[in-house]
């Protein structure tokens, strides 16, 4: 099972990889795109830099905190690790390129590499974001298409006010809400704790199901809403009542002709709401205590392990810009106004 | 051997052309009555509305914006949706009552004995999905026929409505054609199935002037070929003048003058038709002429006047058509429809051009094209 | 080929009907093909939603002022006749220690693990959560807002810059972005204020981004022009112009945003950062009353918690759709 998740991780890796170098390469073709290709590298810089100052800005010496009872002898290492003694960009400089190798500092608190425990727990959250937008998207499209057609009905009040109550609720209510009435009266759940896919595909999902959904109801409500609005418009447009002319049925009308020319808000949405659901998987790994990077970055916190701080922080920063980037490039290749003068052309 | 898929009922040629019915008009429509409920009030959109139509004959129907043409194709096709909309009075197909047919009745009808080409082929073809395949969905769900043998159809059908590189357009998208093709195949979607009955509902309005005798030479070259009865509803009097055996003029929700074409054009009887004849810009007259325009709109139709409805921009009005809505009766040449107190051409109707124009009263408008009035003061002065 | 544009945005059909006796309803008889139809669109005063949710934000504010002077315990006091099992991690169930029913008398809501009365750890929560969004929105529409007044009015180079610095803002996530910045401030200030920089701070961007878009769209209007052909200096008439304008807009914005950084106040003091644990807050009470919860012990402590936070929630959104519903305010691409 080990070999199936390294080749899955590798798999992953190769398409994020190829995914934004090819965007990037098309959007590089243009002036615009060469002008987002250096802003890309500027905010990537900046965020590094924001990251690695963290050891800094936070308050005591930055190797006394993470080892509070150590003493001056034991700290000297440590400092030198860190880097603590060489002028601030040049710790700069040799942080930003151990980061870019793989070296993400240690944590103190348990002498290990930040990398090994970074290793498991970026699975673990990827999986998380990914079965939540997944879940989310399943739900949201059914649910958005039968109220906007059957926009004013009973069916569709209820939908609506039911998604405007779940946006006002915050994911981890929705966790506190499903751990007691699923996992702890029904028993259909555990309450916390992960099981690798590796190691019991059964049991990870069951374990994953509960997260995965406190984290999906929120974000259904506003796709759900999202998509709604922009079937019923498309449901006025004039090749729907031609398609009826020709004797479709309903179901054919709504699933075959509205659905697409509609789903493109939805889809700028579900890529855009990333940093969302981010955010909110740190606090659902935190609920149901899943080993993800959220979480991790939390106990780092907590135990004041800033090195290890810097390297969370960097890393879900820098894997955010990028994923938005490339969702950019995607979009500009995409854009049906771009199509269409290639078409032309 | 085609057969019609989901019409259980029509699997036999007897069935799908039952003799009886071929003697009949194709379609009677009779007394039939549009209204939409809304929050100003109930707009009667069309009012009382009768004609018939036999195969392989074309109506027209004129009217300007606002006049109830689209919405009367629409209601008689069954298009409309369900809330908010009244009608009534009975309209036959085939002999066969489908006024008050449901939807699931209707859409053994949609497609495959009626259909319709819309106004605007750009909004009325859907852009994300190929061409071939819009032609192609029609084809397979009422005809019981292979996917390979779908898609020669429809590239026979795009050749036969007169598109080059058939094969190659099937691929496209819409946004890829030009409106003249664009509309091409939407004529090729409405055909698709062999329909007996075809409405055009503005066919050439969104087209460039030169394309659009070609569209119009092309539905009548389909029509003559399958036999087909077609109703072209058009604001452009010059669209229907050659080319259709009746016309149905509408104004405010009714028909105001019926005719066979030639009858109505030598003949017109309601001041209506003869100032929407007379706005046609001519290409005899001298540059600079003046273009004779109806002065006034058309009226609200929440709640639609006691008289006739044209009476505050006609140049024939007088007191009685302000109270008294002139009935649709029939002149003396047969076939001959219209609703006028003093119709054009009639002492009557002259005495009262002449006391107007002596009176000075605003909506008389002459040939000379020396209009002024707006709708307001004139429908105010006649109450 | 130049065509003929269609007629005006709608379906030949909504046109017809719309020059015969409809201007604003003309969506209700529009062919929809397979919908049943649009309600026609009805204006009525405040509605009951509305009026809810003023009286429930307006009864929380004034609750949270005079807190003090209200006849409730202390929220530090803690009372056995309503606390709900003697030890911690207990799995005792109700009856081993404390009163059963949650609406004990002389404390409404119940008590937590403590024993603490928990209306009156809500009511001082409300404090604490109020200030926050307020504060933290406050700060980040004068910051925020400044600055994308500042970037649609002048554009050009002022613009990118802001708009880069906006940006860069945006590229961490907010929440990963609040935890470092507790982290830097822990210690060094109150609990209070390290929540109001921090969600502050994360609150400039977004709201930059639309103050920028509002200004954008509103310095394009003649109005504008206009008083720079009579003399008028900038700064004059961004205050005095455009500002007025932008500001409805805002407003209904700055609703959503206090939800929101309400909601996620709460979150953080769910984390448990070091953020103190005796400063009553509706997060605290949710994570105090965790254990009871995944025990199987009882949910009214978390359910008291979140209750507060939804309704508060719900009501700022609500009104929120409201001010924007009224002022009529188009949504500036952003």
């Amino acid at each position: 099972m080990d070999v199936v998740r390294t080749i899955l991780g590798f798999l992953l890796i190769l398409v994020v990889v190829v995914g934004v170098l090819g965007v990037l390469a098309l959007a590089v073709g243009t002036r615009a795109g060469r002008k987002k290709l250096l802003q890309l590298v500027v905010v990537l810089l900046v965020v590094t830099f924001f990251s690695f100052s963290l050891i800094h800005l936070t308050p005591g010496d930055p190797a006394r905190t993470q080892k509070p009872f150590a003493t001056e002898e034991q700290l000297r290492p440590i400092r030198d690790e860190i880097g603590l003694n060489d002028p601030f960009l040049v710790q700069y400089k040799d942080w930003l390129v151990n980061f870019v190798q793989g070296d993400f500092g240690r944590d103190y608190s348990t002498n290990l590499p930040v990398k090994d425990a970074i290793g498991k727990q970026l699975g673990v959250s990827l999986q998380l974001i990914f079965y939540a937008q997944f879940l989310a998207l399943l739900i949201a499209i059914p649910l958005g298409v039968v109220a906007a057609y059957r926009a004013g009905t009973w069916f569709d009040k209820v939908a609506n006010a039911g998604a405007f109550g779940a946006i006002a609720v915050p994911p981890f209510v929705f966790a506190f809400v499903f751990i007691f009435y699923l996992a702890v009266q029904a028993g259909w759940f555990p309450t916390q704790q992960y099981v690798a896919f590796g190691t019991d595909p059964a049991e990870h999902f069951k374990h994953m199901f509960l997260p995965a959904l406190s984290l999906a109801i929120g974000q259904i409500a506003i796709y759900m809403r999202l998509l709604r609005s922009d079937m019923i418009q498309t449901l006025q447009e004039d090749f729907i009542t031609m398609a009826k002319a020709k004797g479709l049925t309903n179901s054919r009308i709504l699933w075959r002709h509205a659905l697409r020319p509609s789903s493109f808000t939805l889809l700028t949405a579900a890529a855009l709401n990333f940093g969302a659901l981010i955010g909110g998987a740190v606090v659902i790994e935190f609920v149901f205590q899943l080993p993800g990077m959220g979480l991790g970055l939390i106990q780092a916190v907590s135990t004041r392990q800033y090195s290890a701080v810097q390297a969370y922080v960097a890393l879900i920063a820098v894997a955010f810009v990028l994923f938005n980037a490339f969702v950019d490039g995607l979009y500009s290749v995409l854009d049906p106004r771009i199509r269409h003068a290639r078409a032309a052309a | 051997m085609i057969r019609w898929r989901r019409h259980e009922r029509a699997d036999t040629t007897a069935e799908r052309f039952p003799t009886e019915t071929l003697e009949g008009p194709l379609l009677e429509v009779r007394d039939v009555k549009t209204h939409f409920r809304t929050s100003r009030g109930v707009v009667h959109a069309v009012d009382d509305v009768s004609f018939s139509l036999d195969r392989g004959r074309t109506l027209g129907v004129v009217g300007e914006s606002g006049s109830g043409k689209t919405v009367l194709s629409r209601s008689v096709m069954g298009l409309l949706p369900k809330k908010h909309v009244i009608r009534e009075g009975s309209i036959k197909f085939e002999g066969r009552e489908i006024g008050n047919a449901g939807t699931d009745e209707m859409r053994h009808i949609w497609g495959s004995q009626m259909a319709m080409i819309f106004q605007d082929p750009m909004t009325s073809l859907n852009p994300v999905m190929k061409v071939g395949k819009q032609i192609t969905e029609s084809l397979l769900y009422h005809l019981d026929i292979s996917r390979t043998y779908a898609a020669e159809l429809a590239e026979a059908l795009l050749t036969s409505v007169g598109i080059p590189e058939p094969k190659r357009r099937l691929n496209e998208y819409p946004h890829q054609l030009s409106g003249g093709l664009r509309q091409r195949v939407m004529i090729a979607i409405a055909l698709a199935c062999g329909p007996k009955l075809l409405f055009a509902d503005e066919p050439t309005t969104a087209l460039d002037v030169t394309v659009q005798a070609q569209i119009l030479d092309l539905l009548q070259e389909q029509q003559r070929e399958r036999f087909m009865a077609m109703i072209l509803v058009t604001h452009d009097l010059g669209v229907v003048a050659g080319r259709t055996d009746e016309i149905a003029v509408m104004y405010a929700g009714k028909i105001v003058e019926k005719a066979p074409t030639s009858v109505l054009f030598r003949n017109m009887k309601m001041p209506y038709t003869e100032a929407l004849v007379h706005s046609i810009p001519k290409l005899a007259d001298k540059s600079h002429t003046r273009l004779n325009v109806i002065p006034g709109r058309p009226p609200q139709l929440v709640n639609p006047p006691v008289g006739c409805r044209f009476a505050p921009r006609c140049p024939h009005a007088q007191e009685k058509c302000v109270h008294e809505e002139p009935p649709l009766r029939e002149s003396d040449v047969p076939g001959h429809l219209f609703a006028c107190w003093f119709p054009v051409g009639t002492p009557e109707g002259n005495e009262a051009l002449a006391r107007n124009r002596a009176a000075g009263v605003p909506a008389a408008v002459g040939r000379d094209g020396a209009a002024t009035a707006s709708m307001g003061s004139s429908a105010a002065e006649l109450g | 080929m130049p065509e003929q544009p269609p007629e005006s945005g709608g379906t030949a059909l909504a046109d017809e009907v719309e020059r015969t006796g409809l201007v604003a309803d003309a969506v209700t008889v529009e062919i929809a093909g397979v919908t049943a139809g649009v309600e026609p669109a009805r204006k009525r005063r405040l509605g009951i939603g509305a009026w809810l949710a003023i009286v429930w934000l307006v009864g929380l504010i004034l609750a949270a002022i005079v807190a003090p002077i209200l006849p409730i315990a202390g929220p530090n006091e803690t009372f056995t006749s309503i606390q709900r099992a003697q030890a911690p991690f207990s799995t005792i169930n109700e009856t081993g220690g404390g009163t059963t029913t949650p609406f004990a008398e002389g404390h409404l809501l119940g008590g937590d693990r403590n024993g603490h009365d928990l209306l009156s750890r809500a009511v001082y929560g409300a404090r604490n959560s109020l200030i926050v969004g307020f504060g933290a929105i406050g700060f980040g529409i004068i910051a925020g807002g400044l600055l994308g007044l500042v970037a649609g009015f002048y554009r050009g180079k002022i613009d990118t810059v802001i708009v880069g610095f906006l940006d860069i803002m945006l590229a961490i996530p907010a929440l990963v972005l609040a935890l470092s910045l507790t982290a830097v401030l822990r210690g060094r200030v109150g609990d209070l204020w390290i929540l109001v920089i921090a969600l502050g701070i994360i609150s400039v961007p977004i709201l930059g981004r639309i103050t920028r878009a509002n200004t954008l769209v509103w310095s394009e209007r003649e109005f504008v022009t206009a008083a720079r052909a009579q003399g008028a200096k900038n700064w004059r008439i961004m205050t005095r112009e455009v500002l007025p304008n932008v500001l409805p807009a805002m407003f209904s914005i700055a609703l959503l945003g206090v939800a929101v950084v309400i909601a996620a106040e709460a979150a953080l003091r769910l984390l448990g950062i070091g953020l103190s644990i005796t400063d009553p807050s509706w997060g605290g009470i949710i994570n105090d009353g965790r254990d009871f919860l995944t025990q199987g012990i009882t949910a009214h402590v978390v359910f008291v918690g979140s209750a507060f936070i939804f309704l508060t929630i719900l009501s700022l959104n609500y009104l929120a759709d409201v001010v924007r519903a009224r002022f009529d305010v188009r949504e500036a691409a952003i």
